[in-house]
């Protein structure tokens, strides 16, 4: 059975006990992505500190790779400016592009932390884009905040 | 075949209509395994459906004997490809009951209905005076359900945006049937067509054409039937159907991607003006102004698919060899065995009719505490090919407040011990999540 490959223990308990999920107040930004081809969806607001990403919240319906990508994109960005967050998530779509190859995934092991257990979902192409609705709403709703509050300055 | 699994009280296998092993043999891909030298069960067809040996043998026969340009050149070839084109023309309209020159090839349903949705909001601005009979503007009205694929619902949702017409809808009921409640008020004196699904692709429903056509007719509206899921299971007849328009896809019946059919009323067809225009269309061609040649060739610009029309032949022979009636017989028992298998497992629901009453072999379910692209890759896991996701029918999933079903749907090749694999598969997955009967609440 390859299922264990890619519903790793580390995958399955942040699906099962999700960390920082819940929306929040203050957010300079909230966006709203859908995965079209599956309907899964994820409401995400970014709260920043200066540059410090200070808080992300968020509510969403989906796979357990879609919500367990979320709470550990959230144990690993909090404190991080936007800059080096969105580095990390350069770094986890590497590990997503990387088609199950272990040398990827030890290589961003230490900067991934859990969610380098992800690596087994790079296998499954269909799989893939459920990893990185998160990121990717990630993405969208740091850039929105930071030219929010560059424009309150 | 060993028993895994104990069966409810009342599942029982009735002998299937079908050889199913004999047919499948027909089917190379059948042969492949999957994940790790696995049996491939395959319950996707309602997605696009396995090719057996006849019909890759009429294609490959086509391109290595006969390949010339239908409708063009003087040459023996080109002569023999015609020949064999619109010979095909009239075994897929003889399949549906229809003459050939009611039977028009677009790339699949989802163009068929963009052809009549583009046709009837050009027929507004129309030159030819007698192109304008259907247009569609203003204060016009389209009528179509909550159970539609989005390919007969998109098309006239943009239809009303182009024109100012305003789009419609009957509901749907609890059981997964269409509300025909305010059949009256929806269609009304206003309507000018009424779209509907003989079969839902997600609900497995087949719906009373009988009174929505009565109905369209009473006021006058044109009636477009999407068989997209009911041509490839079941026996139609156009004339039986009393619609306007009927479209499906060849995929989805055994047979090639790329061709679909639009079956429309001769008298219709030709009061429509084109939707694609350029070669082949054509009638008379100035720098001024063109003429166009009347239907079917009037709706089939550019050179066809014609190795595919070809291959559809095939396929539509293949049907006909097994006999619709006993495909749709066939379907039914495996289904009824399906329903009452998956039903007498607690945590699981069907999203649709729960039994075998005015359905097709769509079974749409969901499984507690766990989301169907994971019940989908567990049953990946074992070989078995199912759809996850809202199936292309985002509203009907909104209506039964679920964000995505499992679905499993059934075809020629399909026997018992399939069905039995995706029980199995459904019992695995809830082990693995850990929500194993004996945990569900």
């Amino acid at each position: 059975m390859q299922l264990q490959s890619m519903y790793q223990d580390i995958i399955l308990d942040h699906y099962r006990n999700p960390h920082g999920r819940g929306l929040r107040n203050p957010f300079e930004a909230e966006v709203h992505h859908v995965n079209p081809t599956c309907g899964d969806e994820v409401t995400l607001r970014v709260h920043l500190d200066g540059e410090t990403i200070a808080d992300v919240s968020y509510e969403g319906m989906g796979c357990s790779i879609s919500q367990a990508s979320v709470s550990a994109m959230y144990d690993l960005v909090i404190g991080k400016s936007v800059t080096e967050a969105m580095r990390t998530g350069e770094q986890f779509m590497t590990l997503m592009q990387s088609k199950g190859n272990a040398t990827v995934a030890e290589e961003l092991e230490d900067d991934l932390e859990d969610a380098v257990a992800f690596a087994g979902v790079s296998k499954y192409p269909a799989r893939v884009k459920c990893a990185l609705m998160s990121w990717m709403a990630l993405k969208d709703a740091s850039a929105r905040a930071l030219s929010t509050t560059n424009e309150a300055n | 075949m060993t028993e895994t699994v104990s069966r409810p009280a009342g599942a029982h296998q009735v002998p299937l209509p079908l050889d199913v092993e004999a047919i499948r043999a027909d089917f190379p891909i059948l042969s492949r395994t999957v994940r790790d030298g696995k049996r491939l069960v395959y319950l996707d067809s309602g997605a696009t459906s396995q090719k057996p040996t006849s019909v890759l043998d009429a294609e490959r026969w086509f391109y290595e004997n006969v390949n010339a340009a239908p409708h063009r050149g003087a040459h023996q070839l080109a002569e023999e490809a015609t020949a064999a084109y619109e010979a095909a023309r009239t075994t897929i309209g003889a399949f549906i009951g229809a003459p050939e020159n009611e039977v028009v090839f677009t790339r699949n349903s989802t163009e068929a209905i963009n052809l009549v949705a583009y046709a009837l909001s050009n027929a507004a601005t129309a030159k030819e005076p007698e192109f304008r009979r259907y247009a569609v503007g203003q204060g016009d009205e389209i009528v179509v359900t909550e159970m539609e694929h989005h390919a007969n619902l998109l098309p006239w949702q943009q239809l009303c945006e182009r024109t100012g017409a305003t789009l419609r809808w009957l509901g749907l009921t609890d059981d997964g049937r269409l509300d025909l409640s305010d059949l009256a008020t929806v269609v009304n004196e206003r309507t000018k067509l009424v779209a509907v699904t003989q079969q839902s692709n997600i609900l497995g429903t087949i719906n009373p054409l009988g009174d929505v056509v009565a109905r369209a007719r009473e006021v006058g509206a044109l009636v477009l039937v999407d068989g997209a899921q009911s041509v490839p299971h079941q026996r139609v007849d156009v004339t039986e159907l009393g619609a306007d328009f009927l479209v499906f896809s060849g995929h989805k019946m055994l047979g090639p991607t790329g061709v679909g059919v639009l079956w429309g009323r001769y008298d219709v067809l030709d009061a429509l003006p084109p939707f694609l225009t350029g070669g082949s269309m054509i009638e008379v061609v100035r720098m001024e102004g063109s003429t166009f040649m009347p239907p079917p060739q009037r709706f089939e610009a550019g050179v066809p698919m014609t190795a595919q029309v070809i291959g559809l032949a095939a396929a539509v022979e293949y049907l006909q060899r097994l006999g619709m009636d006993a495909v749709q017989a066939h379907e039914e028992a495996l289904t009824e065995y399906a329903l009452q298998q998956l039903q007498a497992i607690p945590g699981v629901t069907v999203i649709g009719p729960p039994d075998t009453v005015a359905r097709g072999g769509a079974i749409s379910f969901t499984v507690e505490g766990i989301h169907p692209h994971d019940v989908g890759q567990v049953l990946d896991d074992l070989g078995i090919a199912v759809r996850v996701g809202h199936h292309c029918a985002w509203p009907v999933v909104r209506r039964y407040g679920v964000p995505a079903t499992t679905r499993a749907t059934f075809y020629v090749h399909t026997g018992y011990d399939d069905v039995d694999a995706l029980v199995e598969g459904v019992r695995e997955a809830q082990r693995f999540f850990g929500v194993a009967p004996s945990e569900v609440k």
